[in-house]
């Protein structure tokens, strides 16, 4: 039996803006088990990055309002203080960004900032270094022992991510949090990121939590996946649940805009309009400007969850009404 | 038979950089003998991982730099050779859409002031340059009350509409695309794409399209060219080059491609291994030699001579000199 790692529930993120409130995340709830890829997708501004840097508290403090609760192993990280969250982050959840280079120190090099996190957890110098290149040989780095030696800046794209990666395994956290990590690479590089952080979880049972708004990705690696829209989680379940039985309007939408096809077998599907403000918005479902299907109920009243097994729900009005019509 | 709008013959572009105090110079061959025809309607997708050249090769198209060695001959008319007159007309042909809209619209023009420009400069009548910008407008289906709007008041997928709406104003006969929806979002993409089809269909037009996006490419193009290390590895029809890879590098390239479909994920998957050379100390003989995985000794010594199939499929691999001299 799987168990669960972290829970979400009800997550709400406001952040302060000029003349009042932005909901970038409202009322979002998953859970991510352990051994599991759990990917976050949606478009830029949805909110998918709010929530990866909420567990950890990395939001700018005093400028937002965090409501709801964060279980990680059944304690609520919103409850802790700013030290015992401190022993979380890098050792029980490890992050990873879209850009390597700006999470690297270019004074030193990449074998002692790697070193630097086990260290904390008093183990010595040369072992530590030891470990370093044994863990640069498992996330493949070409020649580990001068690598480890090298500054940021002499590394590739490639080889910078997997730095990252290295870090963050160095500590053996039982959560990583991806925030789109291959986003600057090539794909060929990518398959091989991908590669490393699938064999990391068969390993060592590390949880993923995936971000990102590639569906190839999703595709790719994922066990699980939460489709977020205007800062909701407006439908999740398992990967194939996803790709092959939708139930959102706006996941049908996307599976068609996805390029999947050549132009001869027909244009690909398009979503008109555009994702609302947040701060604009009031009562009712956030894609009902956009949505195919939308009727009056959806102006005025948020849709409930709708369950469709148990690893599969999903926000909103239609299905039941337009069984009923047909 | 259909006519070359664009031929490129055994182009080169070679920069120059010195290292420390050494008067020795040392050559980047950003592009190396690439010899290609384009005709007149097609769309023709570029794709290689970055640093392979893509974007200098749409420069030297564009004259924004000057080649090396080789020619371009566009519609006859030889750049190298051509006179002021001659220039100017083709600078009226040959449009061009950069990846990061934001960054090429004029924030301080209004997108009218930002469309007309190109005409203006061109010596139209202000007047009548007015009335063009709001064809164009309505061609890429964008409302003229946007018109006196700024760049920063618009979506990124507005601003890449009116980035095309700019580059058509003038009629063009070829149409540039460097990475155009690279910075965009699944829905919006999907929107751009068909909007660059059905502009391509009603004028007639030819493009270019530059992008590391497979999947974009599978949709849009009717004729893809590899490209690897500033060479030219792979030419021929779309479906042929995705489908029935020759080179090992589009193999290769292929595998990598993030799959659409979650169901395809336990095929057994082809890794490239390695990173992308750099073009500064390029391997001996075949480019590809140290991440091919049927390298010989012979692929270090020599490099390979582009070799046509019968299918009219043009591959740059000595895997393939026993199939042409037969």
């Amino acid at each position: 039996m799987s168990e669960e790692l972290l829970a979400l529930n009800k997550l709400s993120v406001d952040y302060k803006v000029k003349g009042g409130y932005l909901s970038a995340v409202n009322n979002v709830s998953f859970t991510i088990n352990k051994g599991e890829i759990f990917a976050i997708v949606g478009e830029s501004g949805c909110g998918k990055s709010t929530i990866a840097h909420s567990i950890l508290r990395l939001l700018p403090e005093h400028n937002e309002i965090i409501k709801g609760n964060i279980f990680f192993n059944g304690e609520d990280l919103n409850e802790y203080s700013e030290k015992q969250l401190e022993r979380i982050r890098g050792r029980e959840i490890g992050m990873i960004f879209q850009n390597p280079l700006d999470s690297l120190n270019p004074v030193y090099t990449t074998g002692f900032q790697v070193a630097e996190g086990m260290m904390l957890d008093n183990i010595s110098r040369e072992d530590a270094w030891n470990r370093v290149i044994q863990i640069y040989n498992d996330v493949k780095m070409p020649d580990a022992e001068k690598r480890a030696k090298s500054f940021p800046h002499e590394l590739s794209g490639g080889m910078r991510q997997r730095v990252m990666i290295a870090m963050m395994i160095a500590r053996t956290p039982q959560l990583l949090i991806a925030d789109e990590p291959t986003t600057a690479l090539d794909v060929t590089i990518e398959a091989q990121i991908l590669n490393i952080i699938k064999t990391l979880r068969d390993e060592f049972n590390t949880a993923v939590m995936l971000i990102t708004h590639n569906f190839g990705l999703v595709a790719e690696v994922a066990d699980k996946v939460a489709v977020m829209y205007a800062g909701e989680v407006v439908e999740q379940g398992t990967v194939f649940d996803i790709f092959d039985n939708p139930k959102h309007p706006y996941t049908k939408l996307l599976m068609k805009a996805l390029p999947r096809r050549t132009k001869s077998e027909g244009r690909l599907q398009t979503i008109d309009g555009s994702v609302p403000r947040l701060t604009e918005i009031r009562n009712g479902c956030r894609f009902e400007n956009r949505c195919p299907y939308v009727m009056e109920i959806c102006k005025s009243k948020d849709p409930d969850r709708r369950i469709v097994t148990e690893s599969h729900s999903f926000c909103c009005h239609l299905e039941g009404e337009v069984r009923n019509n047909e | 038979m259909s006519e070359a709008v664009i031929e490129l013959k055994n182009l080169k572009k070679y920069f120059t950089i010195s290292k420390g105090f050494s008067t020795k110079k040392i050559y980047v061959k950003a592009i190396d003998d690439v010899t290609l025809n384009i005709n007149k309607g097609e769309i023709i997708g570029l794709v290689g991982e970055s640093g392979s050249g893509k974007t200098t090769l749409a420069r030297v198209l564009l004259n924004l730099t000057k080649s090396t060695g080789g020619n371009v001959v566009f519609n006859g008319v030889n750049l190298s050779k051509a006179t002021r007159n001659e220039m100017k007309k083709l600078r009226t042909e040959v449009a061009v859409v950069f990846q990061d809209p934001a960054s090429n619209l004029n924030p301080r023009d209004t997108v009218m002031n930002s469309i007309m420009r190109p005409l203006i400069l061109h010596g139209m009548p202000k007047k009548i340059a007015k009335q063009n910008a709001v064809d164009s407008l309505e061609l890429v289906k964008m409302d003229v009350r946007y018109l006196n709007s700024y760049p920063h008041q618009l979506s990124g997928g507005q601003l890449q509409r009116i980035a095309i709406a700019r580059a058509l104003v003038l009629n063009p006969k070829v149409m540039i695309l460097d990475e155009p929806t690279s910075a965009l979002d699944i829905s919006v993409q999907a929107q751009i794409l068909n909007l660059l089809l059905d502009l391509q269909e009603s004028f007639g037009l030819t493009y270019l399209v530059i992008t590391h996006d497979l999947n974009v490419i599978k949709y849009i193009s009717d004729k893809v060219a590899v490209m690897y290390l500033g060479k030219i590895v792979e030419f021929g029809p779309t479906e042929e080059v995705i489908n029935n890879p020759k080179h090992p590098y589009t193999e290769g390239l292929m595998a990598a491609s993030p799959i659409m479909d979650p169901h395809d994920r336990d095929k057994e998957k082809y890794i490239m291994q390695g990173d992308p050379g750099s073009l500064i100390n390029l391997p001996s003989g075949c480019h590809f030699h140290p991440r091919c995985p049927y390298v010989s000794e012979h692929c270090k010594d020599e490099a390979p001579q582009i070799i046509v199939l019968p299918d009219g499929h043009q591959v740059d691999c000595h895997k393939y000199a026993a199939v042409k001299s037969l």
